[in-house]
């Protein structure tokens, strides 16, 4: 029984950090959202992409090379040098740079004043392309990504524990790393936005762009460094997520689990963004953990009851939408006619 | 004073009918600002009513309430003579009350005609599995609800943009084809919500001359809120003034004109 | 010169309530149906039914049913693939638990069956809307396709877990399973077409879509109307649903005959469709066609181009695809929004006063 209760406990560590790393992605969606309300589908994509830079850099692979060996016969792939990370890291930063101005400059400059939706699918758009763009530079296939993150169980926690408990909690190292990482990055967020001038110019952008226009705000400075700021979290999260599970496709669709995280932490609210991560990352390995434990389920439905992660957090959110439209720390929806 | 159920026969010859409406002790809040304080008043059938007051008097909210959009906290709005029970705006619309809005809201990605059909909506009664046929009763019921849309859009006199989006049209024109949409219901009461706002003086004119042959040739019972009290004095049988919530005044034109509460209202009063 | 209305006066409302008021729309209208139905079976051949004219048909009636939550109520909804999961999944139990009913009647029940889950999973858009609401559709998209993974009574408890059609037939001619004729499939699911885009004609141009459209456009407005919100949006919900149930019922039992539902009914699919009324057009039955007909081709065109002409790996095709689809959708959205079936309307107008503009 004990032993149950301290499994469940584990699960429990997990999904709290497994939660970090949603809120991660999260943070990204609340940051454009605030500042242009666009709702960005786009973030998952970009964490892949800078992760396939990040590597692609790191290894010094030729851009496009292989639509170049296709179209003229040739066989380029590297340059042949290796990029130390910290190196590395700073130029895909810089590509994500240019990235948010193309994206402001070519697309969202045009869609100004559209309303939210058209925003969204435009978002969905450019994810498509994004996605494709990326492939096409660097190639499909899943890549390793190590930059020096500690990996592995976490030897003493697993022993300290064991002292004290009878049972060896398993807690991996680079979910440890990331919860750091995710709580300096959103301390930097939060003091880069309450105190930097640039800070406040986003958040007087967020409240009203009209008012902040006319008070001299350039506009269109202020999306862009949104979008870089949003590149730099998508990196993070990519660099999180790439390390933890390669480099590849279904990088993207961390994305859709940040979904569910922002309706129910509410989407303008950065606390409410981590907050809506813990829960969900939480939620879904315990609901897990005892819908494939319990007999009572199989018994229940003729069925067990597995990988339920897939939509739990979903169905979660949905169900809270309908109470609470607006999330836990959003601000209130007042209609008017 | 007129009982109820009276009718009188104003100086320009109409018949002024019973009490339509009846708004008693409305009072409404937001959080902790009261909006409306403890306002009674009454509309009549077939007469044209005003309510007026600087900005921010409450007017909007005033119109909200009997349009059944707000709900006050104290107070209640007998329509017909019965208590109005809490209703959904959407029942509201089907007893009868039209409205037209400050702020334009038609359907911009409609047409002209399709915006003043859907003031029919309350008319037809077709099912789905009809509709997808097209075949006998919704046809039928199609071409009758079109006629009558068809009479109103001659009346106001916007033929030649019959099949025009509505996202095209100048704003005079806009605040017409409301007008349209809200008339074609045959409404039993008709709120207008500042009619004249934002218009030139050619514009307003117009604006007034249709409201006036609404209300001669339909017979309809029109509620209207404006702040251009020049426009509100000729077109209004009876007038509500309100200034901060309050009424301050309920009466005809010249009893308006006369009033020294709305005088100081409007042209405010030495403070000492 | 030819294309014109001069002189075609409408004496009753009846003529001005048609589907093509104008004359010439009226007869093309006519040939294109003649040679749908009388010309291309004749022609049709493996290649073109399986590569074009059967996803194209097929993805016609989703696209016509996203376009009437989406396009005329305003709904977005990014739960299409799973929908269609429910349409074939309620095919394929509806064949195998009653194999003696025409699979014509199964079709239209895994419509109607669609309309309800659908319906269900509407219920949110009461309460929330715009991205929100499409943020929740999602839900469904996962949920439904977990739980077709999941509960082997769906798939008959095989040990696959795919479904696979069994062979039926409509007047003694098999359209689905393995001995199937191109032009018997093609012919199937050409009647479900037009069923269903006259069906979403008539309903869009009465005064459901007049409900649908004033949800979309100003929905407080609306409900001050007298549109009752809560049954005009269901009613979208459940009308698309069914078109969508439809077509995936299609989809698995014409088309592809064998399903593995994470595979065909994934997200992908849910933005596919949504793509199609994008670039076709939203509020539009034409552009339905015209989004379908485009996304069905681009692949094939690109492959043509891409494999045949130029060489490159398929891989490297199928990328391209991606990003001219992402592309494109952008490009739509700022310079069209209403997509392909607007540059259709703009080109009939300057016809129509072709060649004296003045």
């Amino acid at each position: 029984m004990l032993e149950q209760l301290y499994f469940a406990m584990e699960v429990f560590l997990n999904g709290l950090m497994a939660g970090v790393l949603y809120a991660l992605v999260a943070l990204g969606f609340v940051l454009i959202f605030k500042a242009s309300g666009i709702f960005n589908y786009a973030q998952g994509v970009m964490a892949l992409f800078s992760a396939l830079t990040l590597v692609g850099i790191m290894d010094g692979q030729v851009p496009f090379s292989h639509i170049i060996n296709a179209t003229f016969g040739t066989d380029i792939h590297h340059f042949g040098w290796h990029v130390p990370a910290l190196f590395a890291i700073f130029g895909t930063v810089i590509v994500m740079v240019l990235f948010a101005w193309i994206v402001q400059r070519y697309i969202f400059r045009h869609l100004v004043g559209q309303e939210p939706i058209i925003l969204f699918m435009a978002t969905i758009g450019l994810a498509y392309f994004l996605e494709g763009v990326g492939d096409l530079m660097w190639g499909s296939e899943i890549k390793k990504l190590d930059v020096g993150l500690p990996q592995g169980i976490n030897d003493t926690i697993d022993q300290v524990t064991y002292e004290m408990f009878g049972y060896g909690f398993f807690i991996d190292n680079l979910d440890i790393v990331a919860t750091v990482v995710a709580v300096l990055l959103v301390i930097g967020l939060v003091i880069f936005a309450q105190y930097s001038k640039e800070g406040r110019a986003m958040r007087a952008v967020a409240d009203d762009h009209q008012a902040a226009l006319s008070v001299g705000v350039s506009l269109n400075f202020i999306w862009i460094m949104v979008w870089s700021v949003a590149g730099f979290v998508a990196l993070v999260a990519g660099i999180m997520w790439g390390t933890k599970s390669g480099v590849q496709f279904s990088l993207s669709l961390i994305a859709l689990k940040a979904l569910p995280v922002l309706m129910l932490g509410g989407f303008t609210s950065i606390p409410g963004a981590i907050v809506g991560g813990l829960i969900i990352g939480v939620g879904e390995k315990l609901f897990e953990f005892f819908m494939s434990s319990s007999a009572l389920a199989g018994e229940l439905f003729g069925f067990t009851i597995s990988a339920t992660e897939n939509w739990f957090a979903y169905v979660l959110a949905l169900i809270f939408l309908v109470f609470r439209p607006q999330g836990l720390f959003g601000e209130k929806i007042i209609e008017r006619v | 004073m007129l009982d109820n159920s009276e009718s009188y026969v104003t100086e320009d010859g109409r018949t002024i009918g019973g009490v339509v409406m009846e708004m008693k002790n409305i009072t409404l809040r937001f959080g902790g600002v009261v909006a409306i304080k403890d306002i009674s008043f009454d509309i009549r059938e077939g007469e044209i009513r005003a309510i007026i007051g600087p900005n921010g008097a409450g007017k909007s909210s005033m119109l909200n309430v009997i349009s059944g959009f707000y709900v006050p906290q104290e107070g209640e709005v007998l329509f017909h003579g019965k208590p109005r029970p809490q209703l959904r705006p959407y029942e509201v619309a089907q007893q009868g009350i039209a409205r037209t809005f400050q702020n334009i809201a038609l359907f911009e990605g409609m047409t002209v005609l399709d915006n003043v059909m859907t003031g029919r909506l309350n008319k037809m009664s077709s099912g789905l599995l009809a509709q997808a046929i097209w075949r006998g009763k919704a046809e039928k019921e199609e071409i009758e609800n079109r006629e009558k849309a068809e009479k109103i859009i001659d009346f106001l006199e916007i033929q030649h943009i019959r099949k025009t989006p509505v996202s095209r049209l100048p704003y005079g024109l806009k605040k017409r084809v409301e007008l349209a949409r809200a008339l074609v219901s045959e409404p039993s009461i008709l709120l207008l919500d500042e009619p004249m706002a934002g218009m030139n003086v050619e514009e307003k004119e117009d604006m007034s001359r249709f409201i006036l042959d609404v209300n001669d040739e339909f017979g309809t019972t029109i509620a209207l809120i404006e702040h251009d009290m020049g426009v509100v004095m000729d077109l209004s049988d009876r007038v509500v003034v309100m200034d901060y919530g309050k009424k301050i005044g309920d009466g005809t034109p010249s009893d308006i004109r006369n009033n020294q509460a709305v005088i100081d209202a409007y042209l405010g009063v030495a403070h000492d | 010169m030819f294309y014109r209305e001069a002189g075609d006066f409408k004496t009753s409302y009846t003529d001005d309530n048609q589907t093509f008021p104008i004359k010439f729309d009226r007869y093309r209208y006519y040939v294109v149906l003649a040679i749908a139905f009388g010309v291309i079976p004749f022609l049709i051949n493996d290649y073109w039914a399986n590569a074009f004219l059967l996803p194209f048909l097929i993805y016609s009636i989703a696209a016509i049913g996203l376009n009437i939550l989406t396009g005329y109520c305003g709904q977005v909804s990014l739960g299409t693939g799973g929908f269609m999961a429910v349409g074939a999944y309620a095919c394929y139990k509806l064949m195998t638990s009653f194999p003696d009913v025409n699979i014509f009647f199964h079709v239209i029940a895994a419509g109607g069956v669609t309309a309800i889950v659908c319906t269900a999973f509407g219920l949110p858009s009461l309460r929330i809307k715009g991205f929100y609401l499409a943020v929740a559709t999602l839900a469904a998209q996962f949920f439904l396709v977990w739980l077709f993974n999941k509960v082997s009574w769906f798939y008959n408890y095989s040990a696959s877990g795919q479904i696979n059609a069994p062979e039926r037939f409509v007047f003694g001619v098999p359209v689905t399973g393995a001995n199937t004729d191109a032009w018997a499939t093609y012919l199937f699911c050409l009647v479900f077409l037009t069923i269903s885009a006259i069906i979403a004609r008539n309903l869009t141009r009465g005064m459901q879509g007049r409900k649908w459209m004033a949800i979309r456009d100003m929905d407080i407005a609306a409900e001050i109307i007298g549109v009752n919100p809560m049954r005009a949006k269901l009613s979208a919900f459940a009308v698309s649903g069914f078109f969508i149930g439809i077509s995936g019922a299609l989809f698995f039992a014409v088309y592809l005959g064998a399903v593995e539902v994470g595979e065909v009914f994934g997200i992908q699919k849910s933005f596919l469709v949504l793509f199609m009324i994008i670039i076709g057009g939203l509020g539009s039955i034409f552009g339905s066609f015209a989004g379908a007909a485009f996304l069905v081709l681009l692949p094939v065109v690109l492959k043509l181009i891409g494999v045949d002409f130029l060489g490159w790996p398929t891989d490297i095709v199928a990328h391209f695809n991606l990003v001219i689809v992402g592309a494109l959708i952008i490009v739509f959205l700022i310079a069209e929004p209403h997509g392909i079936a607007q540059l259709w309307r703009v080109a009939k107008e300057k016809l129509r006063l072709w060649p004296f503009p003045h």
